[in-house]
């Protein structure tokens, strides 16, 4: 086994081993607290640029399988655990974690006393952290990291998101056409509005407004993906000019681009939510919904027209703005994930909101 | 939605006494809703007939009567009491059960009390069969494929779907033929037409076999509001076929992908939304098969379980505060989470541990009955573990459940166990499969193999191996370089090896590991249990030992140092590990105590305990709760840290006091009786000088090892006598032995358990009266603070017989003459705290059988019968106040008689005599409380679910011994208008007395014996000692069916007085209620 050392910003620093792939990998370090859905959580394109901590310490368990990927490779930029399942056991799986890792040649440590990480995250907040199996000496990673680019200003949807247009087709009949920009949107999205009857033309975050309209879609979804929504000013020019055109739904990238482009401010948030159970309140119904959440950044409800907009969800745990909603323009978004993979499934109804929002949308417009 | 101000007085059910499959862990869940509902401002009624519990305390609620949990009383208690609501969903199945039957006879609509928590319908939609079937499939839910059948036609076609393996059940058979497992057509053919044919109506159910699936659980919570939460998911390593509660289990869920837990968790929700369950904590079950992943619901139980407090001690999330609270209106958002202040308790609690739970099992105390696991429920206690990871839970998890196991080990040599006991053990789920998985890997069985054999998933085993495997290169390590490299020792630390486990691979003693790991700076960290993997700041302190770089519990202490001036004087409270037959809940109460008591006078109190069904390990009953087993190691982790000023031993039952020693020597502070002291009692002879010095007499006794000694030293003694090995494995091989034919029987018995340790021998004093006294002393001062008389004669262990206080049939002068023993002993043994006291009396000749310096099981009884917190006395006498400080109840003058019983477990076992004896049987006690005896002793049958006729048959058989003493109690059975059955030779003593009486046979065809008499419900009471040597067996046939069929069978002749007693009392007075407050002021006011 392999030494390797985790070192923070700060110069805090954990010792492990690592798995095979050796080398360097720098990123923002941020915990997440899920106690299943570690694939889901690499593949997802939003951790792009990142350090993953998982905060349970048993990880790759039930191993690997084809369906429950949320892109075609591993987006984290390291990966960080307390023990390392070797043997796992689950009838649909395919591979084993570690072996899948070595395959995607990640770098990952493990043996790290991952609470004593995430307490201190919790702390002093996210920050640059390098994994190496290269140099074991805090100093002078620290020293390295001071190079590394941080997560904030940084546009790291480009990294991420589609090149080229293409159709993901909606399962059984085709009821609605929506184009999707797509900034690292997680394939679950995808699959859940397909599964409502919705053909998704996905159209990468460079397009602009007039192509997007030009596709004659019912409605516009604004998709998940990484790092500051704040270095995206195209994405978020284009969002503005389509606002009122047609309907929208966004989601955690989504929302803070449209918080923007509805004239408000994103702020970075100490430690961010990442995990699969924060409480969220629907301030329509009352109900509340254990979601999946990952985002660094949030939107400041302050900073937006109240005559205009309003705050739809919020969370229980830090009152933070969790959903908007126009009082207007035929707009929604959240800023945590519906989709789920991982997390619970009580905020579908979303989903079903958002073909609600075109169907009316259509009959107004007919 | 705010609290509910239309209710204001509710009534709480409590679960009783403990039995097997409901224990202590629902006095954890009453205690939490009684004081929840308190902090709201609501009036609690309590009822519940065990007085061991925490929640019987007279502070927790205003009204509390220790009553017993029948229908009637209840009704009592509501006529009295007038409650606006009950909450029945905290007290376990009697509560639930008792609710239903409140409702169906019609005495809620009566006294218009509503049913909080689940409504009746809800009850019954979750419990009957039927209904829940109906409920799964209207959501769409999975369930084990099922059909009845009426002929073969019919079973040949519902097989044809169900598939093989299956099971048949035919419905309505004499004797209950329990279900048969089918595995193939053939089979199926002959075995469906046989239950076809024993049904008497001809209806057989075929069900779809999923034993070695998967099994899962999930704890639910629901509010009005119809939010839904999963506590904990919790996955059993044992699969499908043992009973959940006689599994080891872990949590959270180890092997179901995110997409599959999600899936369970919406069916959850389905779920208990089409049951209904409006408010509070449910728990689901469901199996998933392991080839292909299809998941079906097994059952629903909706209210908190077992599984509930095991779920709030592995999260830190209070089910039963909270489903308290939802069921008075409070929604989950409305509810602070208490772990973190800052977050609602409407969120999901994630977890950075692993936590595992493993039953623990008594099946040396029935050695007649096979410690095979099957369905139903058989493990008395359990200990849970928290470990960084599923090896280090697991090996502490192992060591805390105290049975000589120091965690995975080498207790036995596997190259010893033959490959088929070994193949046997591992088919066949039992008791200690565990270390027999650990031998097939020892001896190269791979992972697959076990897979295959013990439908154990590969996972567990998986990790298992890897233990195994690095136990090996250890060895071999220590083969090359006679030690272990610091990196190995920290490997193994983390991988929860404990230090004995580590001194047998390096060939050194403890003490050497210990050093040598300290001496590269190898020592235990803390963590806390936070309900959330650190993501908020936790305001509790609970911690777990794990081997990792950070230290919580240090840096909570420097913090506190850092603000705090005049930092709290710390004690540590050492408390009882996993319950078992002889310690189980009194012991826990005690240390509660202890911590309330020493909280309350400013100490800042540390609970050191494995068992997550108590009371003592709530986060809210100490200051600070250490979650670890309780060894020498793992309690010296603690202290090193915490540097208490006091540690207290006596209050947690035998598990700490065998601590004490090694404590001491280590230099921990232990407050109260000296260890010496401690040694005084235990060692014989040290104890014989002692009650010589003190002029006190003590059965003849004698210490002997080999044959020919025993034999003699029994001939010296006297027949009969009391033998049993010096060295005992939890408490095992009593016995009275009447001649030298037995003596060498047992000798013959015990030879492997006491291997080479010497045997002891008492003078057994037939027809002598036991008395158990506990006292508390200061070293100067001492208050006795009950006297008890038993009802049983000596030769029945205390724990097992029934007692009165005070005594009712013993003269003022040999109570005086006790009292006096009991103060010298105390002061000559230098008492600083509980002493317990058991005392023959054999005419008027009293002799000291056995001194405990310690608490006894009978604290929380007498604490309740005089009204003094006896244990919290003591707590406070032992860091330094004194006796004359306290006003202490003149217990001369009670004006009530209270009497204990116990409650046994015999209908678990199948094949175990019922007969009591030297060795302790009973898992739980209730308490009869009444101003006569009579009454005292009819209520505490009653309680003990054995309730006394009114009328009716009563059939007595007795030994020669008794008959003399039998025919003046048949007259006056006969008086009060029963009519007598007696065998033959009892009948004829009766005759010679002037009682009629009719003559049943003990066994035979037709109608005219005892047992036809039994199975048609002709008889309402037996009475019937067993003879002295050995059992006969038509007689334990017929104690047997006694028990089957729940009729009340006395097996003492002191046992059959008493209940006459008590049916006298109950057909001329009839009963009443009060509480204990009540009863208390009456007390006072005298």
């Amino acid at each position: 086994m392999k030494d390797a050392l985790l070192c923070l910003e700060d110069g805090t620093s954990f010792r492990g081993t690592a798995l095979s792939t050796s080398g360097e990998a720098a990123g923002e370090a941020v915990f997440n607290t899920a106690l299943s859905g570690y694939q889901e959580v690499l593949t997802d394109p939003s951790y792009a640029g990142q350090i993953v901590v998982m905060t349970y310490p048993l990880i790759g368990n039930y191993g690997v399988n084809f369906e429950d990927m949320e892109s075609d490779r591993v987006h984290v930029r390291g990966f960080v655990v307390k023990e390392f399942c070797r043997e796992h056991s689950n009838f649909r799986a395919t591979e084993s974690l570690v072996s899948y890792l070595d395959r995607h040649q990640i770098i990952a440590i493990e043996g790290v006393d991952t609470r004593a990480l995430t307490r201190h995250l919790r702390v002093a907040g996210a920050m640059k952290a390098m994994i190496s199996t290269t140099d074991l000496d805090p100093v002078s990673l620290k020293a390295k990291l001071a190079l590394v680019p941080s997560m904030e200003g940084a546009d790291w949807v480009r990294t991420v998101a589609c090149q080229k247009a293409h159709i993901y087709k909606a399962v059984a009949k085709k009821m609605f056409k929506v184009v999707v920009i797509d900034c690292g949107i997680k394939l679950n999205i995808l699959r859940e509005m397909a599964a409502l009857g919705i053909e998704s033309y996905v159209v990468p975050p460079t397009t602009s407004a007039a192509e997007i309209l030009a596709q004659q879609a019912d409605g516009i979804f604004l998709s998940n993906g990484p790092g500051d929504p704040a270095a995206l000013p195209y994405i978020v020019k284009t969002v503005r000019e389509l606002i009122g055109k047609l309907p929208i739904f966004g989601i955690c990238l989504g929302h803070q681009m449209l918080g923007l482009a509805l004239g408000g401010r994103t702020y970075k948030l100490k430690f961010g939510h990442h995990g699969c159970n924060h409480p969220v309140k629907d301030l329509e119904s009352g109900r509340i919904g254990i979601t999946s959440q990952n985002h660094g950044f949030c939107v400041d409800l302050k900073s937006l027209d109240k005559s205009q907009i309003e705050a739809s969800h919020i969370n229980l745990n830090d009152q933070t703005v969790e959903g908007l909603r126009h009082k207007k323009y035929p707009l929604f978004s959240v800023q945590y994930h519906p989709e789920a993979a991982p997390g619970p499934n009580d905020a579908k109804y979303l989903f079903t909101q958002f073909i609600q929002l075109m169907e009316k949308y259509k009959k107004d417009h007919a | 939605m705010p609290k509910r101000t239309d209710i204001k007085k509710i009534l709480l059910i409590g679960a009783g006494p403990i039995v097997i499959g409901q224990a202590c862990e629902f006095d954890y869940s009453g205690t939490q809703a009684c004081k929840a509902l308190r902090e709201e401002g609501f009036e609690i009624v309590l009822v519940n007939s065990n007085p061991a519990t925490i929640m019987t305390d007279p502070e927790i609620a205003p009204h509390t009567y220790l009553e017993p949990l029948t229908v009637d009383f209840l009704e009592l208690i509501i006529e009295k009491e007038r409650p606006d609501a009950i909450l029945p969903t905290l007290g376990g199945q009697t509560g639930l059960n008792l609710a239903v039957e409140l409702w169906e006879r019609g005495i809620l609509e009566k006294y218009k009390v509503e049913l909080l928590g689940a409504k009746y319908d809800v009850i019954k939609k979750a419990e009957d069969r039927k209904k829940f079937k109906e409920s799964c499939l209207k959501v769409g839910l999975d369930l084990p494929k099922s059909s009845f059948a009426y002929n073969m036609e019919e079973a040949e076609a519902a097989v044809k779907d169900i598939g093989f393996p299956c099971i048949i059940r035919s419905s309505f058979t004499l004797g209950g033929i329990g279900g048969s497992i089918v595995y193939s057509q053939e089979e199926f053919e002959a075995k469906a037409r046989r239950g076809i044919e024993s049904s008497m109506i001809h209806e057989i159910l075929i069900e779809e076999s999923i034993e070695g699936w998967k099994e899962y659980e999930l704890e639910v919570m629901r509010d009005r509001k119809d939010n839904v939460v999963i506590v904990c998911s919790i996955e059993n390593l044992d699969p499908m076929g043992i009973h959940t509660g006689d599994s080891i289990t872990v949590a959270p869920a180890q092997t179901l992908t995110d997409r599959e837990y999600q899936q369970m968790r919406d069916q959850a929700l389905k779920l208990i939304r089409e049951i209904g369950v409006e408010t509070g904590g449910s728990n689901i079950q469901f199996a998933v098969n392991p080839q292909n992943g299809r998941m079906v619901v097994i059952e629903m139980n909706p209210r908190v379980s077992r599984s509930s407090a095991l779920a709030s001690k592995a999260t830190g999330f209070p089910i039963a505060k909270f489903a308290a609270k939802l069921a008075v209106g409070y929604s989950l958002d409305e509810i602070r989470n208490d772990i973190t202040r800052e977050t609602p308790a409407s969120f999901e609690p994630v977890i950075d541990y692993c936590v595992i739970k493993i039953p623990r099992f008594t099946f040396e105390k029935f050695p007649e009955a096979k410690d095979v696991l099957g369905v139903q429920m058989k493990s008395v206690g359990e200990t849970m573990a928290i470990g960084r990871t599923f090896k280090e839970a697991l090996q502490k998890g192992l060591r805390g459940l105290e049975i000589h196991h120091t965690g995975f080990d080498n207790a036995m040599d596997y190259r010893i166990v033959a490959d088929e006991k070994m193949l046997l053990r591992l088919r066949e789920p039992n008791a200690s499969r565990i270390f027999y998985i650990k031998y097939a890997l020892q001896k190269g069985m791979t992972v697959d193999e076990l897979e295959r054999i013990t439908r154990i998933d590969r996972w567990f085993l998986a990790h298992m191996k890897q233990l195994v495997d690095f136990e090996r290169e250890m060895i071999v390590e220590v083969e090359l370089s006679r030690t272990l490299a610091p990196r190995t020792l920290r490997k193994a630390k983390e991988w929860g090896f404990s230090d004995p486990q580590l001194a047998e691979i390096m060939d050194c003693s403890e003490s050497a590991v210990r050093d040598l790991r300290k001496q590269h700076g190898i020592v235990a960290t803390f963590k806390g249990v936070d309900t959330c993997a650190a993501e908020f700041e936790a305001y509790t302190p609970y911690f777990y030992s794990t081997y990792e770089t950070e230290d919580e519990a240090v840096l909570r202490n420097q913090k506190i140092d850092r603000e705090v001036k005049t930092p709290r004087r710390k004690i540590v409270i050492l408390g009882g590990g996993p319950n078992r037959i002889g310690q189980g809940i009194e012991f826990d109460y005690c240390c509660c105590h202890a911590a309330f008591a020493l909280r309350e006078r400013g100490y800042e109190t540390i609970m050191v305990n494995s068992n997550p069904e108590t009371v003592s390990t709530d986060y809210d009953t100490s200051d600070r709760l250490y979650f670890e087993p309780l060894t020498f190691e793992d309690v010296m982790n603690i202290l090193d840290i915490e540097k208490p000023d006091g540690v207290i031993v006596q209050f947690g039952g035998q598990t700490p006091l065998n601590l004490a020693r090694r404590l001491c020597q280590a230099g921990a502070p232990i407050i109260g009786t000296s260890v010496d002291s401690i040694d005084v009692a235990e060692n014989r002879e040290r104890f014989a000088q002692l009650l010589n010095q003190l002029g006190i007499a003590q059965p003849r006794n004698a210490t002997a090892s080999s044959v020919a000694q025993v034999v003699a030293a029994a001939l010296q003694v006297g027949y009969p006598v009391l033998v049993r090995p010096s060295y005992v494995l939890g408490g095992r091989a009593m016995r009275i032995v009447y001649d030298e034919e037995s003596l060498l029987g047992f000798i013959d018995e015990v030879s492997d358990v006491s291997r080479g340790h010497p045997i002891l021998i008492d003078k057994f004093l037939e027809d002598a009266m036991e008395v158990d006294v506990d006292a508390i002393c200061d070293g100067k001062d001492v208050y006795v603070a009950g006297v008890m008389e038993h009802i049983e004669n000596a030769g029945i262990h205390s724990g097992d017989s029934a007692c009165v206080l005070p005594p009712h049939t013993l003269s003022e002068s040999v109570i005086a003459e006790i009292k006096d023993y009991t103060c010298r002993l105390a002061l000559a043994l230098k008492v600083v705290g509980l002493l317990n006291i058991q005392f023959a009396v054999k005419g008027d000749k009293i002799y000291v059988l056995e001194v405990n310096p310690r608490a006894s099981r009978t604290v929380p009884f007498v604490s309740k019968a005089i009204g003094a917190p006896l244990a919290k006395i003591a707590a406070r006498i032992m860091v330094g106040e004194k006796l004359s400080s306290f006003s202490l109840p003149d217990i001369d003058h009670l004006g009530q008689v209270a009497v204990k019983e116990c409650v046994l477990p015999f209908s678990r076992f199948s094949g175990v005599d019922i007969i009591l004896g030297p060795e302790m049987k009973s898992t739980g006690e209730v308490m009869g409380l009444a101003p006569t005896f009579g009454a005292a002793f009819a209520k505490s049958q009653f309680a003990a679910n054995q309730g006394l006729p009114r009328k009716g048959s009563v059939f007595i058989s007795v030994n020669e011994h008794d008959k003399r003493n039998i025919a003046f109690m048949a007259k006056r059975l006969h008086d009060l208008g029963f009519k007598i059955f007696a065998t033959k030779g009892t009948a004829k003593v009766l005759r010679s007395s002037g009682v009629a009486s009719s003559i049943l046979d003990k066994t035979g065809e037709g109608d005219n014996n005892i047992l036809a008499m039994l199975q048609k419900n002709g008889i309402e009471l037996v009475i019937n000692t067993p003879s002295g040597k050995t059992s006969q067996s038509d007689m334990r046939k017929i104690r047997a069916a006694a028990i089957m069929h729940n009729i009340p069978c006395i097996t003492t002749l002191q046992g059959a007085w008493a209940a006459v007693h008590g049916i006298e009392s109950t057909l001329k007075e009839g009963f009443t209620v009060g509480s204990l407050q009540a009863y208390y002021q009456k007390m006072s006011k005298a």
